[in-house]
């Protein structure tokens, strides 16, 4: 975004444009701050961060470990284990807690690539324009109107069970939305005059769209970013409730689909199956009310309610 | 989710009225000659989409590290004759090029192969599950559809309002709900009884047996009520937020200004003009995210067990049984192309600024 240029006085290229760069991002935290939706997803973003980094301190590695399980099997929620405990005795709660972690983390890749993906693909598109714009375009499309899970459904199939393979069936499928926003944006940004200064100073393509079209489109990016990976938390609870994830890790789709394993569904057993239902809902929720935040502070005209 | 992936508009829709009203007085024959000309152009770009998914559906399915007869024995010892058989029965024995041009010249016919786990050919298979995932996936196609136009115009023209913020959060929470789970919750509520709860519907399948009829009608309704409002909860979201935002692009028009100025009363500026504009954009978007109605129909049909293409998809994918998956594959994506055709083929005829 372009900064003010009411900024102090400067005493250096550098720090003028660190200065610049601090005040946007003020007048960007400020407007965010007047989304009170944003700023819940924000919170519950930050607890749930807070609980998955410190995981190892309050319930340990421990808690996945089949063999010595503390409790009996599908016992329902009690004093000692505040969420009950599943089929083979270990305590739902410290489950859940240690599914974050590969949630978040499955999550958070996957976006980046899929965003990293789509950033490129739109700039490259978007900058040199011609054949090649029109080949990337037609690609885009056609990864627009596919089945994006049942893409990734197939990738996972053909690969091997691995969180890896997750990350790249989710990444590869769900970037082309990124694709088509950052095109749209980069033609807006290269057809304003200070592109046209760049190119005559003799700056070459690398230099213009690392340089010029890269910062101005990152905000948008960010926004995408943040909505893409409750889409990736989605997918992958998906994947791995179709067993199709990493058989070997604790996650939230897995806990269900042991769940449903475990006959929790005929049985009743309905504190087995809502905590990691929930907590894959809250946490998609979140970032998709942040996502939606930051995309308004960034285009006011998209009407998202306060 | 906001209304940013519009491919098949923003080409078509340049200046609002002149154009429009320019070809409406355009002679007959030429107007329906560019149509023609679009709809060529729109049945070109399927028919290569088509290609490319047949492409991707052989080449994805061969990248598998390994064999795919050990994929068909289980990993159970057998003997070098004994696969030398299958390979031969799947024509596995045949030169990669040679396999992919044997595959699309069958897959043209209609042959897609033959499951390894039913021993029966994968299109037999398919055309027996269509009529029930159809069954399903229109009934709740029409209603989430209706709901989602419904409340989003609601929430829009109260734009900030209390029904606004109710109804975006809802339909926000809803949309960030694995529709799995929620169909899970479901059947335990409200089929296997919680507490003073009785079972009231169905845990799954489509019909209990034994019944002909107007029973069996009945019965079948009595078992779609589940699945159908999994899906319309988890889906009507995204229908509303695209209205909502592409009512609030027109919102600030002109022409309603107009509408309000000649005495018009709000509901009718409302149901006259600023809805009939704001559905175009809704139309395309709807048929775009059908994608996710695919994956939101296979998951509710898996988890209610409803004998459909989604159930038969999961009985593939947990072998994995190849020609199945590869031939679901297939159907699910073609499908959604050939709805976007067809909603790309409509609008013109919607809307008169589009395509000529």
């Amino acid at each position: 975004m372009t900064a003010d240029t009411t900024a102090t006085p400067a005493t250096g290229p550098r720090t003028l444009a660190r200065q610049r760069r601090r005040a946007s991002v003020a007048r960007f935290w400020r407007q965010y701050r007047t989304h009170r939706a944003g700023l819940f997803g924000l919170a519950a973003l930050v607890l749930c961060a807070l609980a998955a980094l410190t995981a190892p301190l309050t319930v340990g590695s421990h808690v996945q470990s089949v063999t010595d399980a503390p409790g009996a099997p599908l016992e329902s929620p009690s004093g000692r284990f505040w969420l009950g405990t599943d089929q083979f005795g270990r305590s739902l709660l410290g489950l859940v807690v240690w599914g974050s972690r590969v949630s978040l983390l499955v999550g958070l890749l996957a976006a980046v690539l899929s965003v990293a993906i789509g950033a490129l693909i739109g700039i490259t598109a978007g900058h040199f324009g011609g054949w090649y714009a029109t080949v990337m375009m037609r690609i885009t499309d056609w990864f627009l109107v596919m089945p994006t899970l049942v893409l990734a459904i197939a990738l996972a199939t053909v690969m091997s069970r691995s969180l890896g393979t997750t990350v790249l069936a989710i990444g590869v499928t769900t970037w082309p939305t990124t694709a088509r926003l950052v095109r749209a944006q980069t033609l807006a940004v290269e057809s304003r005059p200070y592109i046209e200064r760049a190119k005559a100073l003799g700056g070459g393509h690398g230099h213009v769209m690392t340089r010029h079209v890269l910062p101005n489109v990152m905000p948008l990016v960010l926004a995408q970013t943040t909505l893409i990976i409750s889409t990736a938390i989605l997918a992958e609870a998906t994947l791995a409730f179709l067993g199709l994830g990493d058989p070997t890790v604790v996650s939230w789709g897995g806990l269900l689909q042991d769940a449903r394993e475990a006959g929790a569904v005929s049985s009743g057993d309905w504190w087995y199956l809502v905590p990691p239902g929930i907590a894959i809902a809250v946490v998609a929720l979140a970032f998709t009310l942040c996502g939606r935040a930051v995309e308004s502070v960034l285009n006011p005209r998209l009407g998202v309610p306060r | 989710m906001t209304a940013e992936a519009t491919p098949a508009l923003v080409e078509g829709a340049a200046g609002p009225g002149s154009t429009g009203r320019a070809a409406g007085r355009a002679p007959r024959a030429g107007a329906s000659a560019s149509y023609l000309r679009y709809v060529a152009g729109r049945l070109g770009g399927a028919a290569v989409s088509l290609l490319a998914v047949l492409v991707t559906s052989f080449f994805l399915f061969r990248l598998i590290p390994g064999d795919p007869v050990k994929f068909m024995t289980g990993g159970r010892p057998v003997s070098a004759q004994q696969i030398a058989v299958y390979r031969k029965e799947f024509g596995l024995d045949l030169p990669l090029w040679h396999q992919f041009t044997d595959y699309c010249g069958k897959a043209l016919t209609g042959d897609l192969g033959t499951s390894y786990q039913f021993r029966a050919p994968v299109l037999d298979k398919i055309t027996e599950a269509l009529p029930n995932t159809l069954l399903l996936t229109v009934t709740a196609f029409v209603l989430y559809t209706a709901l989602g136009i419904f409340l989003g115009t609601r929430s829009a023209w109260r734009n900030g309002g209390a029904g606004d913020r109710l109804h975006t959060g809802l339909a926000l929470t809803l949309y960030s709900i694995p529709s799995f789970w929620l169909g899970l919750l479901l059947i335990i509520v409200l089929s296997v009884g919680v507490g003073p709860v009785p079972g009231l519907f169905p845990t799954g399948g489509m019909e209990s047996g034994g019944t002909e009829g107007f029973a069996y009608v009945l019965d079948v309704a009595h078992h779609l009520v589940l699945p159908v409002l999994t899906l319309v909860a988890v889906e009507y979201g995204q229908t509303l937020l695209v209205t909502r935002s592409a009512l609030l692009d027109e919102m600030g028009s002109d022409y309603l200004t107009t509408a309000r100025a000649k005495g018009l009363r709000d509901d009718l500026v409302r149901r006259r003009h600023a809805v009939p504009n704001a559905l175009l954009p809704t139309v395309t978007l709807i048929f775009v995210n059908l994608g996710r109605t695919v994956a939101g129909v296979i998951l509710v049909e898996t988890v209610f067990s409803w004998p459909g293409l989604g159930g038969l998809f999961y009985q593939a994918l947990s072998v994995p049984d190849l020609p199945l998956v590869q031939g679901l594959f297939f159907v699910f994506a073609a499908a959604v192309i050939l709805m976007n055709t067809l909603a790309d083929l409509l609008y013109p005829l919607l809307d008169p600024r589009v395509g000529r």
